[in-house]
């Protein structure tokens, strides 16, 4: 089977990647093993929120105090301040409305009732231009009976001591109660599913109306609209008071959502999606990488001109660690990181910890090594490249969306010099 | 480093031990959201297997029972568990209930088929009388909105040995045809359509020696032990045709397919190493051939159709409706559209049990709203039950991809092609 470029995860980048280049007319396959880390997201892409400890104003100035070997240094500045521009409206044109800029980051309330600077962010949610100061003086938080992925209590901690006076308030409905049977399912998305069809939104909008009289904003758990993109807008237009949502533990129904959304955008483009399949190894020549091999397709080889690794780090096992070592699963490509087990961590759990900063190593245009020589046509994106503690940084999406761009780009632009050189 | 040094270690057969709890797959689970008694892929799966492990006591079999072995929560794992394989696993570990009369009957498809194929007038016109319907309702649970495949008068064996086997030597390549029950029984007109294409592309057709049921229906009905022995038997008669005769084995249905592939070792112990990767859906056998430009097909011209592609779990599963879709989308004035990859809820057996009418009907719904609004002359599939469940659910008429290629394909001038070489 041959294609243009063949891209290896179907996360974040991966889909970023396939919808840019199929965009520009590329015939992409997306291989998947597996759903992606989206499905944890919290509701906002995260460029640059922390440098040294120290919470970062203009994501775009503070690139400069970046080591150097860290992505978004290697893009350049100036790139990523273009690309930056452009990752929300790539994500406007697959039906996903974000704010915020990348000059300067704005705020979120967390599920512990903190503030988080960030990037971008879902408009279920709600962003605020400062820290210090809530604009509220009373909120009613609401939960539904019986759901424990929700912590108002931390919420609660929290917003008091912004100054916000806060009463918790549960629903009870019906609709749960078969659910409820079974405790660990009342989970998030069993819940969203509810509320996609019939009359539950109705009922629970009613129901909530009645709690919230005295408050300015109700706030209530991000559990709405999973399969069904219109939910979050009927249930704020139900409900008479402004509505703030807050992440549940996940999986994350906005981060669903977003990945079924990305998926679709892909499709309806032409591109071709294996999800639940896994690339198992390539062949290459010389240089140059000639076709990958997977389970489910065996001795059908998937052919490109270009391929992108978009793996994903330790979590989707784009990276893995082994009794002797860091290794990269796939082609054996050189790994920026220690391979004595004990310089993996720092015993203190809360500190920068060397792991997470281990990924691929790749050359000048993102190209992973073999021995210390580039693959011509392999590009690497997203968290499976080496450089950057996106924990700690506040720098997971920015640097998926960013880099996948990128390396897009490389990709275009190779096309064209080869178009040139024929 | 050079790659998995380590992956030997400490993984079960269904690596359940591989989950993270993150709850992804119950997402997809089509049984969760309709049906709140089932607990989900996660609590069914690696969390119940856990507790299993502890005190066999912890099986539920009727909560069990719920899951359609659809496998899509396996597609969506990011941790490659194979959660299906698992539950499928403690059903046949840990299950004390024998299987109902019914359950028995509607498992032996092969049985029942070569009986009904006999008085087939009769059980045609039987089966789809409302008060038979009522009673088979009543006295055996199979739900009375099902209305029973019809048989067909002549079985494809006796139609192959009358009128095709005979020219099937005259090819230097032959495969062996695995027809399934389906074909055998209800509709021999696919595997006429099989030959067909096979041989207007150059390779003879054979049968394999006593092909029996894959055996799908005894696993979900809990008839393991038989399950095994026709696995053992088939496995044996395709080592025949791959191992000794060199002829690589297709079929028509993606379920018989998947399940000789992936059911015999995973959940029925049976080794099918020397035959697994020769053994495939005959799209793909085509598309192989295509692909690496060994073969050409060549088309009607004044064909023309408008088609829907609806992906059937298994398919989904194998990762192969790419094969079929390729195909499809060969033929000049076809024009493909793919409908969502959903499960139509039928599950084989399952939805034919009066206890699981509801629950198929809702898994299906979303499709055939789908399928209804979608302005198409047909939907193409690759299984059979798909087949069934949605025309008894819409108005759609279903085709079997193999049978719409039959039908564009220009035979002498494929014929024309390999022939000159
Ligand atoms: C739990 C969690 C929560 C996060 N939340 C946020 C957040 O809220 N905001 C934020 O800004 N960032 C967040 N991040 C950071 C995160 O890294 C990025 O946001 C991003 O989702 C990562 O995308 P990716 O495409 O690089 O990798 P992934 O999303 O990990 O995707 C990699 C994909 O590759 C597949 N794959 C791996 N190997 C193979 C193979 N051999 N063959 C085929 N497929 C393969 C995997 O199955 C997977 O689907 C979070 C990260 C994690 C782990
Ligand atoms: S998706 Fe896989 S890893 Fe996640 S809970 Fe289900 S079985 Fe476990
Ligand atoms: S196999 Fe299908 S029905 Fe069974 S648990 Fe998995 S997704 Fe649900």
């Amino acid at each position: 089977m041959k294609f243009d470029t063949v891209i290896i995860g179907g996360g974040l980048s991966g889909l970023t990647c396939g919808i840019r280049l199929m965009e520009q007319g590329r015939k992409c396959a997306i291989v998947s093993s597996g759903q992606s880390a989206i499905h944890f997201f919290s509701g906002s892409f995260d460029l640059l929120s922390r440098v040294n400890g120290q919470e970062v104003t203009n994501p775009l100035e503070s690139i400069h105090s970046l080591p150097s070997e860290h992505p978004y240094q290697r893009v350049g500045q100036a790139n990523i301040a273009r690309l930056a521009e452009e990752a929300p409206q790539l994500l406007d044109r697959a039906g996903m409305v974000f704010a915020g800029t990348a000059k300067r980051n704005h705020f979120v309330l967390t599920p512990m009732g903190t503030m988080k600077p960030t990037w971008l962010t879902l408009d279920d949610f709600t962003s605020f231009a400062k820290n210090d100061k809530l604009p509220l003086s009373r909120a009613t938080i609401v939960n539904l009976q019986g759901f424990l992925d929700f912590h108002t209590l931390f919420i609660k901690d929290g917003l008091t001591r912004y100054g916000v006076e806060v009463q918790v308030r549960n629903v009870a409905m019906a609709q749960f109660e078969a659910i409820r049977r079974n405790p660990s399912e009342m989970r998030s998305s069993n819940i969203a599913k509810v509320f996609d069809q019939g009359d539950a939104l109705d009922q629970f909008a009613e129901k909530v109306n009645k709690l919230g009289k005295e408050s300015d904003v109700i706030i209530l758990p991000a559990v709405f609209g999973l399969f069904n993109t219109t939910v979050p807008a009927a249930l704020k237009a139900r409900i008479n008071k402004p509505v703030v949502l807050l992440p549940a533990v996940p999986p994350s129904t906005p981060g669903i959502r977003c990945q079924i959304q990305l998926r679709q955008r892909f499709q309806e483009l032409g591109g071709t999606h294996f999800l639940g399949d896994m690339v198992r190894e390539g062949k290459f020549k010389g240089n140059r990488l000639r076709y990958v091999n997977t389970n489910n397709h065996g001795d059908i080889q998937l052919e490109a001109d270009h391929f992108i690794l978009a793996s994903g780090s330790f979590y989707s096992k784009g990276i893995k660690a082994g009794p002797y070592g860091l290794f990269e699963p796939i082609f054996g490509l050189d790994v920026d990181g220690e391979n004595e087990r004990e310089k993996w961590f720092d015993k203190q759990v809360f500190n920068n910890q060397p792991y997470m900063h281990y990924g691929v190593r790749t050359d000048a245009r993102f190209r992973p090594m073999i021995n210390g020589q580039p693959v011509e046509n392999l590009y690497a994106a997203g968290s499976v490249l080496a450089g950057s503690n996106p924990l700690k940084e506040g720098s997971g999406a920015g640097i998926c969306l960013l880099t996948s761009l990128h390396v897009a780009e490389q990709i275009l632009q190779d096309q064209d010099d080869e178009e040139r050189y024929i | 480093m050079k790659k998995d040094t380590f992956e030997p270690y400490n993984i079960s057969d269904n690596d359940f031990e591989q989950c993270v709890k993150c709850t992804i797959c119950t997402v997809y689970c089509p049984v969760v959201l309709v049906n709140p008694d089932y607990p989900g892929p996660k609590q069914a799966g690696p969390d119940g297997e856990r507790l299993r492990l502890k005190n066999p006591d912890y099986f539920d079999e009727e909560a069990l029972k719920l899951c359609l072995n659809c496998k899509r929560c396996e597609v969506a794992c990011p941790s490659g568990v194979k959660i299906g394989d698992v539950i499928q696993a403690a059903r046949i570990k840990y299950g004390t209930k024998r299987p109902t009369l019914r359950d028995a009957i509607m498992a032996n498809t092969d049985l029942v088929g070569t009986m009904a194929s006999a008085f087939a007038p009769i059980v045609n016109t039987t089966v789809a009388l409302k008060p038979v319907r009522q009673i088979m309702d009543k006295v055996l649970k199979i739900d009375h909105h099902r209305i029973f495949p019809k048989y067909s008068g002549e079985k494809f064996e006796t139609w192959y040995r009358k009128h095709a086997a005979a020219k099937q030597d005259g090819f230097k390549k032959c495969v062996s045809y695995f027809h399934g029950c389906y074909v055998n029984y209800n509709f021999p007109q696919l595997g006429k359509d099989l030959i067909k294409i096979m041989n207007a592309a150059g390779y003879g057709v054979k049968l394999l020696e006593k092909e029996k049921c894959c055996g799908v229906a005894l696993i979900s009905n809990g008839l393991v032990k038989q399950a095994a022995r026709q696995a053992r038997h088939n496995v044996r008669a395709l080592q025949k045709s791959i191992v000794e005769n060199g002829h690589p084995v297709v079929s028509t249905s993606s379920t018989c397919t998947f399940t000789i592939r992936d059911e015999y070792p995973h959940l029925l112990g049976v080794n099918n190493e020397d035959v697994r990767e020769q053994t495939e859906l005959a799209t793909r056998f085509l598309f192989r051939l295509i692909d690496g430009e060994k073969l050409q097909l060549v088309f009607k011209k004044n064909y023309s159709a408008r088609v829907a592609y609806h992906t059937p779990c298994h398919m989904e599963k194998l990762g192969w409706s790419i094969y079929s879709t390729s195909l499809l989308q060969m033929i000049p004035g076809l024009e493909l559209m793919q409908l969502d990859s959903q499960c139509c809820g039928i599950a084989g057996t399952y939805g034919f049990k009066k206890e699981n009418y509801e629950t198929a009907q809702g898994v299906g719904q979303p499709l055939f709203t789908q399928i209804e609004e979608a302005d198409v002359d047909c939907i193409a599939t690759d299984c059979e039950t798909c087949k069934w469940q949605i025309e008894m659910s819409t108005t759609a008429k279903v085709k079997n991809p193999v049978a719409i290629l039959a039908d564009a394909l220009d035979i002498e001038a494929t014929q024309a092609l390999w022939q000159q070489q």
